[in-house]
């Protein structure tokens, strides 16, 4: 007996939890939004430049104390030391330099050769140096990219479907994104560049899922034309069920292996993904669905067009099977 | 076909997984690129220059400004004076109207670059500067075109410049590419004091040598009574001179420099120039006998010595600027040549070896943990389908290797982080498929229906989401910088190999089976 994690043929009534999850989903907003407002994130140096500097020790604890008194006595401003990944390995974060370009690197330079005589075994594994004309850009194009990358998607949807699903798409985007930021707020997990990244990818997962119910909409309103819109989706979303859940499964094992055996590098990266994965598979059923309900889609011009003409319908037999 | 795309997979993976050795013993028509590693996992120093161009422009100005002087002093019945540098344009006025004719006529052939011509096969160059006058008053005045040209010139000389400089040898297999109009990015790998490239990198190198003025009192120089074209300068070891602005000859007409020592045992840099500078520094030398030159280096005076013979090889020596290391460094910067512009460092990431080493394991480990993670997930969901779906997946993975090792595209940490998701999201398409099997068989079909009405009827679906994951991932490699575009080129070639695995290569593995076994109902 194969391994069925949701029962076959099942008549959940998500339509009729819409309220709900629409109430839910603005109290998160607004949530998210008012914690970014008022503690804002825990940007990384791509973002506001500043110095990152990864020390490890052979085999014996880092002195972090001894680091933190050597580096302090620099006199370099704001400098938060801690371990990283293990009690081997520190990182040392200190605040953007006051002054050009030049002053970082000279920072830098300080530190690493005040550490060096400090404590003589210790070595570098990392150091990263962002000045301040590039940290204005890659937060700019960080953003660009976001915002591109979503509109892209709007005028695709817009075009393989009817603007009502191109529009509730954007909206479940929106509401993942905004999510998104809201848990890095509330994490004070390090916000940069990698999680341009992972917004992105997440762009894409939560968009890969909602196209997948939306298609089955599309089908089911040409199939049952005389059926309520409510009782279509409902269908359309128990029917996709078993696949939504199966690739969120399949996918987050594959991201809880990178989290737990990954490398604290790509940690963070990891974490937004598997928040990401959560929060888009949430708005494809709670909100994007029910936002076609709400711009009211009419199965008439969805029949205008003659579905045989239908492109991307594989009517041909590739591999014939009889 | 399907399986000749899989076998191609296989011999573009292959190098991989091989030893260096048994690389080189492959037969020639075999691929034997490897993955090219990413500094973050390979370790080295990545640098990212910000160049000021806009000196550019103010030393091509002043170079047209020489040239007009140089005309000035060939040219019988030409006199110009004036000659200043306003905004971009160079002004003089001719001293009587019958010289505006032939001033014109002159300086015309100034107003064309042969530098930098856009295709050098057109020949002829481009429009540099464009030569006005009213009157008496004559301006030359950089182009748009001509500044733009200047300023790619450098960059391209600056790049030339820096790889000489920081892989003498070229053995280091560095890497050097402009971004934007004005920013270059220097990656080494391997290295890891990114302090000793900086310091190779940030100094211009410019060498010249020029008159010493001795006729000024020392009463003059310190209330800045200097002639124009004189300058003070700061001698290195302590004090300053005045010099003639006017260079003999300059760095960039020597053809070798390497470290050697002087008759006493002190390190010196032993130079030599080609036969334009060797003919300008004999001229000099034969009509300045007894009298000090100043060997210039970034505007500090390294030594001064005074002219005891004509120098008239063409080669010399310079003593005084240093200790052993540092003539050796000098000499190094004056072979490479001076920089034609300044340059700063915006932005410095360096990954140490060991850092490297533990991510591609840390990468691998998750790797195959999530792999193995949904390998028994598919079987224990699916049965035999899980098992093509499996074998799928498997070629997707070396599919993905091989597409990587063919376009040499660089792995990152993050790019692995992407082959892993990929493994995560490519069972997407089987699932959709599988999915609508299920429910087409228990409408009712009969095995061979079910499985191609359930192929066809997931097929656009998985288009529409497959493209729009594609759609994210363009983005992020259009607006992606290093490490992001990594991993955006690993998901999107991870999406196609995707498509190509789940949707045929599966779907062939399933006919086959269906129609040997031909089964009553499918075990899904």
């Amino acid at each position: 007996m194969l391994l069925r994690l949701v029962p076959e043929n099942t008549t959940i009534k998500f339509l009729a939890m819409r309220k709900v999850a629409l109430v839910f989903s603005v109290l998160l907003i607004i949530a998210s939004l008012g914690l970014f407002a008022l503690e804002g994130l825990n940007l990384g140096i791509d973002f506001k430049g500043g110095i990152t500097l990864e020390v490890g020790m052979e085999d014996q604890p880092v002195p972090l104390a001894k680091i933190r008194s050597t580096v302090g006595d620099l006199g370099l401003g704001d400098v938060s030391i801690k371990e990283f990944g293990s009690d081997r390995e520190a990182l040392i974060r200190i605040e953007r330099q006051p002054g050009n370009d030049a002053a970082q690197s000279v920072a830098m330079t300080n530190v690493r050769t005040a550490l060096t005589e400090a404590i003589p075994d210790i070595h570098f594994r990392q150091g990263n140096i962002i000045g301040p004309v590039v940290s204005g850009e890659l937060a700019r194009d960080g953003a660009l990219a976001v915002t591109i990358a979503v509109l892209a998607v709007l005028i695709y949807i817009w075009f393989r479907f009817e603007w009502q699903f191109g529009l509730g798409a954007v909206i479940a985007l929106v509401h993942d994104v905004l999510l998104t930021v809201g848990f890095f707020a509330i994490t004070r997990l390090e916000f940069n560049l990698t999680i341009i990244a992972a917004l992105l990818t997440i762009v894409g997962y939560s968009l890969n899922d909602t196209v997948v119910v939306y298609d089955r909409v599309r089908e089911n309103i040409r199939k049952f034309r005389k059926k309520p819109m409510e009782e279509v989706l409902d269908l359309s979303l128990n029917q996709t069920l078993s696949r939504t859940v199966m690739t969120s499964l399949t996918t987050l094992l594959a991201l809880f292996a990178l989290f737990f055996f990954g490398g604290e590098v790509i940690r963070g990266f990891t974490a937004a993904m598997i928040w990401g994965v959560f929060v888009g598979t949430y708005s494809s059923v709670f909100i994007a669905s029910p936002m076609l309900l709400f711009f009211n889609v009419r199965a008439e011009s969805l029949l205008l067009e003659d579905e045989k003409d239908d492109p991307t319908v594989d009517k041909s037999k590739l591999t014939p099977f009889d | 076909m399907i399986l000749s795309v899989v076998l191609l997979g296989i011999l573009t993976a292959l190098p991989n997984f091989l030893s260096e050795s048994q690389r080189a013993a492959l037969p020639a028509v075999m691929p034997t690129d490897t993955l090219n590693l990413g500094l973050d996992l390979q370790g080295g120093v990545h640098l990212l220059w910000g160049a000021q161009t806009e000196d550019v422009v103010t030393s091509r100005l002043n170079n047209i400004s020489d040239q007009i002087r140089d005309i000035r002093r060939t040219e019988k019945g030409l006199n110009f004076r004036n000659i200043r540098i306003d905004g971009d344009a160079v002004k003089f006025e001719v001293t009587s109207d019958d010289m505006i004719d032939p001033a014109r006529e002159k300086l015309r052939p100034l107003t064309t670059s042969t530098a930098g011509g856009v295709n050098p096969l057109v020949g002829g160059g481009v429009q540099e500067m464009i030569l006005t006058h009213e009157g008496m008053h004559f301006s030359l005045t950089l182009t748009e075109q001509g500044i733009a040209v200047q300023k790619r010139e450098a960059i391209a000389r600056a790049m030339e410049v820096m790889r000489k400089r920081v892989d003498p040898d070229g053995t280091k297999e560095i890497t050097l590419q402009p971004q934007g109009g004005d920013r270059i990015i220097l990656e080494v790998p391997g290295a890891d004091d990114p302090e000793a490239i900086k310091n190779l990198i940030g100094k211009t190198a410019q060498l010249t040598f020029h008159d010493v003025v001795t006729n000024l009192s020392q009463d003059d120089i310190s209330k800045g009574r200097l002639r124009s074209r004189q300058k003070v300068l700061p001698v290195k070891g302590g004090g300053s001179m005045v010099i003639s602005e006017r260079v003999i000859v300059s760095g960039d007409d020597l053809t070798d420099a390497k470290a050697a020592f002087d008759q006493n045992g002190r390190p010196a840099v032993a130079f030599s120039f080609n036969t334009a500078g060797s003919r300008r520094f004999a001229n000099h030398t034969r009509s300045n006998v007894g009298r000090p030159f100043a060997i210039v280096l970034d505007e500090q005076i390294i030594s001064a010595p005074t002219i005891q013979v004509p120098i008239l090889g063409g080669s010399g020596q310079i003593t005084g600027a240093g200790s052993v290391a540092e003539t050796q460094e000098l000499a190094t910067l004056l072979k490479a040549g001076a920089l034609p512009v300044k340059l700063t460092v915006l932005a410095e990431r360096t990954v140490g070896p060991d850092l490297g080493a533990d991510s591609i394991e840390a990468g691998s480990r998750a790797a195959i943990i999530g792999f193995v993670g949904v390998i028994i997930y598919m079987i224990l969901s699916y049965g035999k389908f899980g098992i093509a779906a499996n074998i799928a997946l498997m070629t997707n993975l070396v599919l993905i290797v091989g597409a990587l090792s063919f376009l040499q595209a660089t792995l990152t940490l993050p790019g692995i982080a992407g082959i892993v998701l990929t493994i995560g999201m490519a069972v997407d398409a089987n699932v959709l498929i599988f999915e609508r099997i299920r429910e087409e068989q228990a409408a009712g079909r009969k095995p061979f229906q079910a499985m191609e009405q359930g192929y066809g009827q997931a097929f656009s679906t998985i288009m529409d989401a497959n493209i729009t994951t594609f759609i994210a991932a363009a983005v992020l490699y259009l607006l992606g910088t290093g490490p992001v575009q990594g991993f955006a080129v690993t998901l999107a070639i991870g999406i196609l190999t995707s498509m190509f695995t789940a949707v045929v290569f599966a779907r062939f593995l399933l006919s086959t089976w269906l129609k040997r076994v031909r089964p009553t109902t499918l075990p899904i």
